[in-house]
């Protein structure tokens, strides 16, 4: 229960600078010269999409860990990182299209980044939907390890793939060789948001994390009454 | 284990499979009806006259396999479940990635001789010439990767609920870049254009079948071991 009073309140808190970061952009970060407020979005998008990834990084390697040791932790871990990361990915995929509509005209294209983003939400959420079909426990750790092993090593192929297209999707622009090239209050605002989204995908763990352990535990009670 | 006897217990496996198959040849014939079928809806789903034959052919031709190889692999461990066959596999002293091989030996043949059942029939209605060394080198590369994949995932939702349903959600995902790649290069390929010319997306696709064949048959045992 400490667990998720704890989530809890990392989560309340992270909210509570979500809210710190849209006052910071939209007040006191400059307007971009030719996208103007279109692009404040990215305060938003680029710290969710960086940290959509780095979940199934995570997922990944909690799943190859899983099946060396067979730690319930680990799978527990898995599943929660994996429930997060579909949540920012749907973040990305609907910040994107806001964007994408004033900037280049059309809600959605086949581009890339995408492509990419898209096919990363369809493995989350296939990953949460074979959790949900298998009962057995030992069985789910074990199948969802697989498959979150399996999907954690095509996303590099996802990656060379969508590259090799041509792109309409800006290129980085904080991550990039040299000196990353936005002013620095932009910069600022960027990285207290960056901050901000690694807060909130552990609030979000840790919630949910302790909801997949009390409900291992209702589970097992139930099955012994 | 040594690598003669994991080949020969695969081919066991594999075999076996391929025995109950040809004594009742119900699942290749419902499947080569079905693939007959998916041409057809090709065939009336489009404006004839609007999309000429060549540049739709890609398209035909890979959705076709994808969906009736999706078909042939739910089929794949849907077999050892009756009389709990598949603990008997289990039992057997061997290797579990021979198992796995096995499985895998068998869909290929299996979504093999699919594609060579399909290949004449896309040539004959849609009247392209599909029959190109280059070509079939490609479908072998795209085959292979997703069939790896496919019989691993297969392992695992034969033992869910919802089995038929849960394997083109997840298996998807994982077809969808060999399938890409390989309709490039077919289209490519169909419009006369040489073989140097795709090699870029050929390496792709066999560094997806070795990442993923090794990848599966190390991670079988999981999807099995209780």
């Amino acid at each position: 229960m400490t667990m998720l009073r704890v989530g809890r309140w990392i989560t309340a808190l992270a909210l509570l600078l979500l809210a710190g970061v849209y006052v910071r952009a939209l007040v006191y970060t400059p307007a971009e010269a030719s996208q103007g407020l279109a692009q404040k979005i990215f305060y938003l998008h680029v710290p969710a999409a960086i940290w959509a990834e780095t979940a199934m990084v995570f997922v990944g390697l909690a799943s190859i860990f899983y099946l060396f040791t067979k730690d319930p932790r680990l799978d527990r871990f898995a599943a929660s990182s994996a429930e997060v990361g579909a949540v920012f990915c749907a973040i990305v995929l609907t910040t994107g299209p806001i964007w994408g509509k004033p900037i280049w005209g059309t809600w959605w294209t086949w581009d890339a980044r995408l492509t990419f983003t898209l096919f990363l939400f369809l493995l989350y959420v296939g990953y949460l939907l074979l959790r949900n079909a298998v009962t057995d426990p030992g069985a789910r750790a074990r199948f969802s390890a697989v498959l979150g092993i399996c999907a954690m090593c095509e996303v590099p192929f996802i990656h060379l793939s969508v590259y090799m297209f041509p792109t309409l999707h800006p290129m980085p622009i904080v991550l990039q060789p040299g000196r990353p090239k936005l002013p620095g209050s932009m910069l600022t605002t960027w990285l207290f948001s960056l901050g901000v989204f690694t807060l909130l995908y552990v609030g979000f763990v840790v919630q949910r994390y302790a909801v997949s352990y009390l409900r291992e535990q209702l589970e097992a009670m139930s099955e012994r009454c | 284990m040594r690598s003669p006897e994991l080949l020969r217990h695969a081919w066991a496996v594999a075999s076996k499979d391929l025995l109950v198959e040809l004594r009742s040849r119900t699942a290749i014939l419902s499947v080569a009806t079905f693939v007959v079928l998916v041409l057809m809806v090709f065939n009336f789903g489009r404006d004839q006259t609007a999309v000429s034959n060549l540049d739709l052919a890609p398209s035909i031709l890979w959705v076709t396999f994808t969906f009736a190889a999706i078909l042939a692999l739910n089929r794949a461990f849907q077999i050892e479940l009756e009389n709990q066959a598949l603990d008997g596999l289990l039992l057997a002293p061997i290797d579990r990635g021979s198992i796995y091989l096995g499985k895998l030996i068998a869909n290929l043949i299996f979504v093999g001789t699919i594609e060579v059942i399909g290949l004449p029939l896309i040539a004959l209605f849609f009247n392209v010439q599909v029959l190109l060394a280059p070509l079939m080198l490609v479908i072998a590369l795209a085959t292979v990767g997703f069939v790896a994949v496919g019989t691993l995932f297969s392992a695992m939702t034969v033992r869910t609920r919802f089995a038929e349903l849960l394997l083109p959600v997840l298996l998807l995902p994982f077809m969808i870049l060999p399938l890409r790649w390989a309709a490039l290069t077919t289209g490519l390929l169909l419009a006369g254009r040489p073989l140097s010319e795709v090699h870029g997306w050929l390496n792709m696709l066999a560094v997806y079948d070795l990442v993923f064949v090794v990848l599966a048959i190390l991670l079988f045992p999981a999807t099995v071991n209780e």
